[in-house]
């Protein structure tokens, strides 16, 4: 089955978006596939490349980038929202006159037109929020 | 794109105490554009987002409100807000804001975009759709 995933609450505060990579891993493993991960509303600060957690506990980020590489997911965080938390690319950083960027390895800015053609592409599109 | 999916977004929260109302907003407009079948549906505090004469000034943030009635030219109109919800907060359809359309088939007779359900008939609505997006 194709997946179309939302991730729409930060790391850590909340439990959606452990529940929404748990999820992601376990229908990979299962042979299926994820058309997208796209991050919405605080689910952007999935994607900080600056998060230090401590070193006895998940790293969220990380654990998103490897999942990534492993099996070529797009990652997606809404730009809008993104830019709004302080979430920029190279690009964009260099754009708003920002003097850092902190995209995550694995994680692009993109608009909302790709959570909308994740539903459209998907079989079932699940959304991780509150 | 020949896929037409119906999607429903679901609005369950206030309009401000959270960002979740004016990001709901962002992704129907963008939405709009992909010429998909679309419902709004407004339930529990959700209800008050579409309240009449919203004044925003008096704790700082945008009044995103009036953003609502460009929907219709989005042709963004079946709009179901929850009669229960409604009551509960003794608000009626009259509290909230008159949102129409123009339908092209009907000589662009103006009409009402908003429509008051029961949360049973909500529960139909919901059964029939494609894709939900909660916020």
């Amino acid at each position: 089955m194709k997946f179309g995933i939302m991730v729409s609450e930060g790391p850590y505060t909340h439990q959606a978006s452990d529940t929404a990579y748990h999820f992601t891993e376990a229908a990979l493993n299962n042979g299926h596939e994820i058309v997208r991960v796209f991050f919405y509303h605080d689910g952007v600060n999935n994607g900080t490349s600056l998060a230090v957690p401590p070193q006895d506990d998940r790293n969220i980020t990380t654990r998103w980038s490897a999942l990534a590489e492993k099996h070529n997911l797009d990652m997606v965080l809404c730009v809008a929202a993104a830019q709004r938390r302080g979430l920029l690319d190279k690009d964009e950083a260099k754009r708003a006159g920002k003097d850092a960027s902190n995209m995550a390895q694995g994680f692009n800015i993109s608009g909302l037109g790709q959570l909308i053609d994740a539903g459209i592409q998907a079989d079932r599109l699940l959304v991780f929020g509150d | 794109m020949s896929t037409i999916k119906k999607f429903l977004y679901v609005n369950r929260k206030a309009p401000h105490g959270s960002i979740y109302a004016l990001e709901s907003l962002e992704v129907v407009l963008i939405g709009a554009a992909f010429d998909q079948d679309v419902s709004l549906a407004f339930i529990d505090d959700g209800v008050y987002q579409l309240l009449q004469n919203q004044d925003t000034s008096g704790i700082g943030v945008k009044n995103f409100s009036p953003t609502y009635k460009a929907l219709g030219d989005y042709d963004i109109n079946k709009i179901y807000v929850e009669k229960e919800s409604l009551e509960l907060r003794g608000l009626s359809k009259d509290n909230l804001m008159p949102l129409t359309w123009e339908d092209e088939d009907d000589d662009w007779a103006e009409k009402e975009s908003i429509h008051v359900v029961s949360s049973e008939e909500l529960s139909d609505i919901i059964e029939h759709q494609d894709i939900i997006f909660n916020f």
